[in-house]
């Protein structure tokens, strides 16, 4: 259970929205856990074959020159979405909002500065809005669409551990997968610690605080959340010596391919050859 | 004398920047021992911990494991260093500092995968060690998901995984609930026999059940060593080294008494 949960979120001076923006973030990070847990058909699959079978066909979606076909693979990425449980799908169509309005305000001037056909012209300013610049923007919004629903489609099914380990099969170093996971794994430890520093300020704060002592609280925290890092990472590398480290990183993973896992890497890999032929006609 | 002895330490002092931590310690520890190094708060049990565990060095005197000094120039023998971590293990009292790995499988793998075990055998031993501790349930939990007694026993479990003859554990009843420090109790008495085990704290109701030796540190300096019983009975050592202290009682009658008090709680076999 998080215990952040049941927070309420409410406006309030630097130190309460600060505390709220700390467990939104703990939040955050449980749920994707949860959703990687879940039992749908993508958190079935061996992590390996979802990181080689969904980077394949984010490279065809971002390799697609032809609209229809980087839609096809959009379409795809949905209904694994749908097929991995309603929280998976709803999350991602979440996202689809933003991407939208961030990318549409970066495809605009591809409307009227790509040479072409004019079809018409843009409300207000006359400018001509070309047929060679719409098709791009239209792709270059359904490409980041696609690819960015595929990534998170990753993260959302897959344990963030898992995921790591499944980084090992394209190559990832050992040295930066084990930091990566360690950094995942303090990162939650110096969230509680932030969170009750902020926790134990509140409780002993009567009334609203000047902007300047607001900043100097969080000035001061920063500074002791760093010294307690550094602390506990020479305490780490104690702990990681009193149990053989010598410097040398070693993993281990224990995934096993099922006959479900390789059926499933054969139509990735089948469809996505397939897309990225032709995406590029 | 200590028959058989397994560490030798002899003048043993360390210091760090604004205290000596350890000054003139000797004391020797021999092998399938239960110790119990007891001291108030900054007395130096964790620094001699870390010393018997390699894990620091003495600026004088000497420490000896099995017959060999332990010294930096010992531990840059990778050989050496890799038996001495598979002989003896450390339970630090802090397990977010120990659980440093994604999942409770990685953390317990972390140890044997250092020594070069085979992936069958590592295997085969996490999940030996997980069963044992009997936290198989949790095999694929992140460390900070879980509360402080299952934290405490995943930080036990990644040490038993490679059968240590020697357990070094930095208080390990510590911020744990009866029923897990009952769990730690029980473990500690199933090592008798099999294990030199060798604990610090400053709990007196748990020393009967983890020791059968106590070694009294003050400041720094051994203010006294003997048997459990012959310790805990004397009141004088107890009260210096801010072991027990002196605090008032209201009885029945409303009468205030000041006394030294020990606390002490009797575990009772159904």
């Amino acid at each position: 259970m998080n215990p952040f949960q049941n927070i309420r979120r409410r406006p309030g001076s630097f130190i309460e929205s600060t505390f709220n923006q700390l467990a939104a973030a703990m939040e955050h990070a449980t749920y994707a856990e949860r959703s990687g847990g879940d039992s749908g058909l993508l958190q079935r699959l061996d992590p390996r074959v979802k990181l080689v079978g969904l980077l394949l066909l984010i490279f065809a979606a971002a390799a697609s020159q032809r609209i229809s076909v980087t839609l096809s693979i959009f379409g795809l990425g949905a209904v694994l979405a749908w097929v991995s449980g309603g929280a998976v799908a709803s999350a991602i169509a979440r996202l689809w909002g933003g991407i939208f309005v961030f990318t549409t305000i970066l495809a605009a001037p591809a409307l009227f500065t790509t040479p072409g056909t004019p079809l018409c012209q843009a409300p207000w300013t006359q400018w001509p809005i070309t047929d060679h610049g719409l098709r791009s923007a239209i792709n270059l919004v359904a490409r980041t669409e696609t690819t960015a629903s595929l990534a998170a489609l990753m993260v959302f099914t897959t344990p963030w551990t898992h995921l790591l380990k499944a980084l090992r099969t394209v190559r990832v170093p050992a040295v930066l997968i084990v930091i990566l996971g360690m950094t995942h794994r303090y990162i939650f430890v110096l969230l509680q610690i932030a969170c009750d520093f902020f926790e134990s300020r509140r409780a002993r704060q009567v009334g609203p605080l000047p902007s300047w002592q607001r900043r100097r609280i969080a000035a001061a925290s920063a500074g002791a959340l760093l010294n307690k890092s550094v602390q506990l990472s020479s305490e780490v590398y104690e702990a990681m010596q009193a149990r053989g480290f010598r410097g040398k990183v070693r993993t281990l993973d224990e995934f096993r391919m099922k006959s479900l896992d390789w059926c499933s890497l054969a139509l990735l890999i089948l469809l996505s050859t397939a897309a990225f032929w032709l995406g590029r006609i | 004398m200590t028959p058989n002895p397994l560490f030798e330490l002899s003048g043993v002092t360390y210091r760090y920047p604004e205290s000596t931590a350890l000054d003139g310690i000797t004391l020797s520890i021999s092998q399938g021992e239960r110790v119990a190094i007891l001291g108030a708060n900054g007395s130096g049990k964790s620094t001699l911990l870390r010393i018997l565990g390699g894990l620091c060095f003495p600026e004088q005197g000497q420490v000896q494991f099995a017959g060999r000094a332990l010294t930096e120039a010992q531990f840059a023998d990778d050989r050496f260093a890799w038996e001495f971590r598979r002989r003896v293990g450390i339970i630090f009292q802090n397990p977010d500092v120990q659980l440093f790995n994604a999942t409770v499988f990685d953390e317990v793998a972390f140890g044997p995968l250092q020594l070069n075990w085979t992936k069958p055998e590592i295997i085969e031993r996490v999940d030996a060690a997980l069963n044992e501790m009997e936290i198989f349930h949790l095999k694929h939990r992140a460390p900070h998901r879980l509360s402080g007694g299952e934290k405490k026993r995943v930080a036990l479990a990644s040490v038993l995984v490679l059968d240590p003859d020697v357990l070094l554990m930095d208080e390990p009843t510590a911020a744990l609930d009866p029923k897990s420090q009952g769990h730690m109790i029980d473990f500690l008495f199933d090592c008798i026999g099999k294990k030199t085990v060798i604990t610090t704290t400053h709990s007196l109701e748990i020393v009967e059940e983890i020791a059968d030796r106590c070694v009294v540190l003050e400041a720094g300096h051994l203010a006294g060593s003997g048997s459990v019983a012959g310790v805990l009975n004397d009141f004088a050592l107890l009260q210096r080294t801010h072991l027990i202290h002196a605090h008032r009682h209201r009885h029945s009658s409303g009468v205030v008494h000041s006394h030294p008090h020990v606390h002490r709680e009797h575990r009772h076999d159904g």
